[in-house]
């Protein structure tokens, strides 16, 4: 469903992305590995079609990513390195208004999430307030809400416990085991199936 | 076929050769166009009746008016076709377009006050055209300035590609002002057919107008060479060349 | 299945007002601002009304200019830093339509009450009532046309060092008409002059920017995200 073909990526001088290649398909998750600088969070950008490649091609259900940009918007969940919440409202109001901006969502929905990412008890309290860690369960209720088929996730287990760290490993098995797609960049190997990952290792 | 003459306007190496060839080709017959039209605007045309000699800084304002418009729109089509095709020659070029649009809009501005003082009674006024060529001249500052601040290259390209299409809506206005409004700059001049000025000097000032532009061209293509070699600097067909 | 334009005007709109009215020392900054540049002239000029009269629209103007510039600093650039601004894009909505919303609301929360308070600054300067009306029709046209070309350089500056500075460079040649205009209409008020030729323009200024303007932006955004 997702295939990425020969991208060829610079950030002014540097040659970042050189010809990476991959195929992914429903059901299966890409491991991004490689040292810092290695191009990991870049690779993910260019998926997600906020950098655009010099040469090459993101194909997602057969058509050019760019072409069919805000369809497959609509089907992708991008989580970053910044958790991309609103210092002044809460976890709560920021996932009404994030999700709310892509698809209609009702309280209960929003509240089903949090409780799946145990960011319950503090989802009412100004995320200014909140420490690294809870506002990166905030920011994984919102992936759960985006009801997305592809999720794009940037150094997921960042700021977690050993709790949140299996946290993600859960729901990454769980949006898998639907038939979804993960492309992730990882310092550490997630507890995935090993027929259900493609390794990806990127050079510097 | 017709594609593929094109196709090497996007190719730095040819452009490359092709301005190292005809960079002084272009400069020295903007040179002797600038004598001659020189000679023929101070020395050959008789003076105006009402203005006598002043009016001769026409020669230069008039040209420089010309071309820091056209040098703008220049940059404004060069950007947007880098932008749209992608192709980084076009955004070279738009970069190599700008400092050299600017100081004709200096130049004009310059001799604009020199000729603003005999005629009208004072250096500056604040009717439209001079404060749109202003704005004309801050929108190049601007444009520069944006390409400074901005690390990264491809993304300095792009934003500095928005702002001079942007920007363009004020060549119009700068065209336009003195027909749209009561300015104190005159109206436009008729040059040819039914002539507002006397043939011995509308053709000095024709010839100032091809000077003025071969000259730009001369300098655009100096200028565009030095923009290949420092953003290619690391690619192969620079060392070839270099050597 | 998508959500509605509306919908997400109403949101992204709903949201900034919140977050304004969480932090309001950010919007009164703006509007202390254009006081103390219309109360700085007096001082410095004359204590003359009727020459200060004759200094009153470009007085207030300028200083609507200069608040609005101040203003534009936090229309994108907190959510360009949380990455907000990022999710915008990635919404698979029009992010042309998102950043009309958020201008229209910046203005709602700058510019609209610059306008109405522009009267007490305007009375300081000698500015008569029956002109009143007059200027603050025009403050309110001119500040959303500014707004609008505001959304344009601060967009585009948001990948560049010190963009502040570089943003009033940017936004000043594309607010020179409107500053024109509104100087112009608020001298007509002042001699009791037909007001409609610039009011008129400025109305078009600000439907041009308008339709115009956030499509310049939401490149300038993608371009900065990058």
């Amino acid at each position: 469903m997702l295939t990425v073909q020969a991208l060829h990526l610079w950030r002014g001088d540097r040659h970042v992305l050189r010809g990476v290649s991959f195929t992914l398909d429903a059901g299966n998750c890409a491991l991004l590995t490689g040292r810092n600088g290695a191009g990991k969070t870049t690779l993910l950008r260019a998926i997600a079609g906020l950098l655009e490649p010099e040469e090459g091609q993101v194909l997602w259900r057969g058509e050019p990513a760019r072409k069919t940009r805000d369809t497959f918007h609509t089907q992708l969940a991008y989580l970053g390195h910044e958790p991309a919440l609103k210092g002044d409202l809460t976890g709560r109001e920021n996932l009404r208004y994030s999700v709310g901006i892509r698809r209609p969502v009702i309280a209960a929905e929003i509240d089903a999430a949090l409780t799946r990412t145990g960011a319950v008890e503090f989802a009412d309290r100004q995320v200014r307030t909140l420490s690294a860690g809870q506002r990166r369960r905030i920011a994984l209720a919102g992936v759960l809400l985006a009801n997305a088929t592809l999720w794009l996730l940037d150094e997921p287990t960042t700021n977690l416990d050993a709790n949140g760290q299996q946290l993600v490993a859960e729901i990454a098995a769980e949006h898998l085991a639907r038939q979804g797609l993960i492309v992730a960049a990882v310092h550490h190997s997630l507890p995935l199936p090993p027929d259900q990952v493609v390794d990806i290792e990127l050079a510097a | 076929m017709s594609w593929v003459w094109f196709h090497r306007f996007g190719s730095p190496p040819w452009v490359y050769g092709f301005a190292r060839r005809w960079a002084p080709w272009f400069g020295g017959v903007a040179a002797i166009a600038m004598l001659v039209g020189l000679y023929g605007g101070l020395v050959l045309a008789p003076p105006d009746y009402q203005q006598k000699d002043a009016y001769r800084i026409v020669y230069v304002h008039a040209p420089s008016a010309l071309l820091s418009l056209m040098i703008y729109t220049t940059m404004a089509i060069a950007a947007a076709v880098g932008l749209i095709w992608r192709i980084k020659v076009a955004h070279a070029a738009a970069a190599a377009c700008a400092p050299i649009g600017a100081w004709f809009t200096v130049a004009t501005l310059g001799t604009g006050m020199l000729w603003g003082k005999p005629m009208w009674g004072t250096y500056w006024a604040w009717d439209p055209r001079l404060t749109s060529e202003l704005v004309l001249l801050f929108l190049y500052f601007g444009y520069m300035g944006l390409r400074a601040a901005i690390e990264d290259p491809q993304k300095a390209d792009k934003a500095s590609a928005v702002l001079a299409i942007v920007g363009v809506v004020n060549v119009p206005i700068i065209k336009y002002s003195v027909t749209w409004w009561n300015s104190l700059h005159q109206p436009p001049t008729r040059l040819i057919g039914e002539a507002d000025m006397a043939g011995n000097m509308v053709w000095p000032l024709i010839t100032m107008f091809g000077a003025f532009g071969l000259y730009f061209a001369a300098v655009f293509l100096v200028r565009l060479r030095a923009e290949l070699l420092r953003r290619e600097r690391n690619a192969s067909w620079i060392r070839e060349v270099l050597t | 299945m998508k959500s509605d334009e509306y919908t997400v005007a109403w949101l992204v709109a709903r949201r900034d007002l919140r977050l304004a009215f969480r932090k309001p020392s950010q919007l009164i900054q703006p509007l202390m601002f254009f006081m103390i540049v219309a109360t700085l002239f007096p001082l410095t000029l004359t204590p003359e009304l009727s020459r200060l009269r004759d200094a009153a629209p470009g007085v207030l103007w300028v200083g609507a200019l200069l608040s609005s510039l101040l203003a534009l600093e936090f229309l994108f650039r907190e959510d360009a830093q949380d990455g907000t601004l990022e999710q915008f894009a990635l919404s698979g909505q029009s992010l042309t339509w998102m950043l009309f919303a958020k201008t229209c609301t910046h203005w709602l929360l700058t510019g609209v009450p610059l306008a109405i308070s522009a009267p007490l600054a305007a009375g300081a300067l000698g500015v008569p009532l029956s002109a009143m009306p007059a200027l603050v029709a025009a403050l309110l046209l001119g500040s959303f046309a500014m707004s609008l070309t505001g959304s344009i350089s601060a967009g585009l500056t948001l990948g560049a060092r010190r963009g502040g500075v570089l943003l009033s460079l940017l936004t000043l040649p594309l607010a020179v008409p409107i500053l024109v205009f509104g100087a112009n209409a608020t001298q007509r008020a002042i001699t009791g002059d037909d007001i409609a030729p610039p009011m008129y323009m400025l109305g078009a200024i600000a439907v041009l920017g308008a339709t115009l303007a956030p499509l310049a932006a939401a490149a300038a955004v993608r371009i900065g995200l990058e």
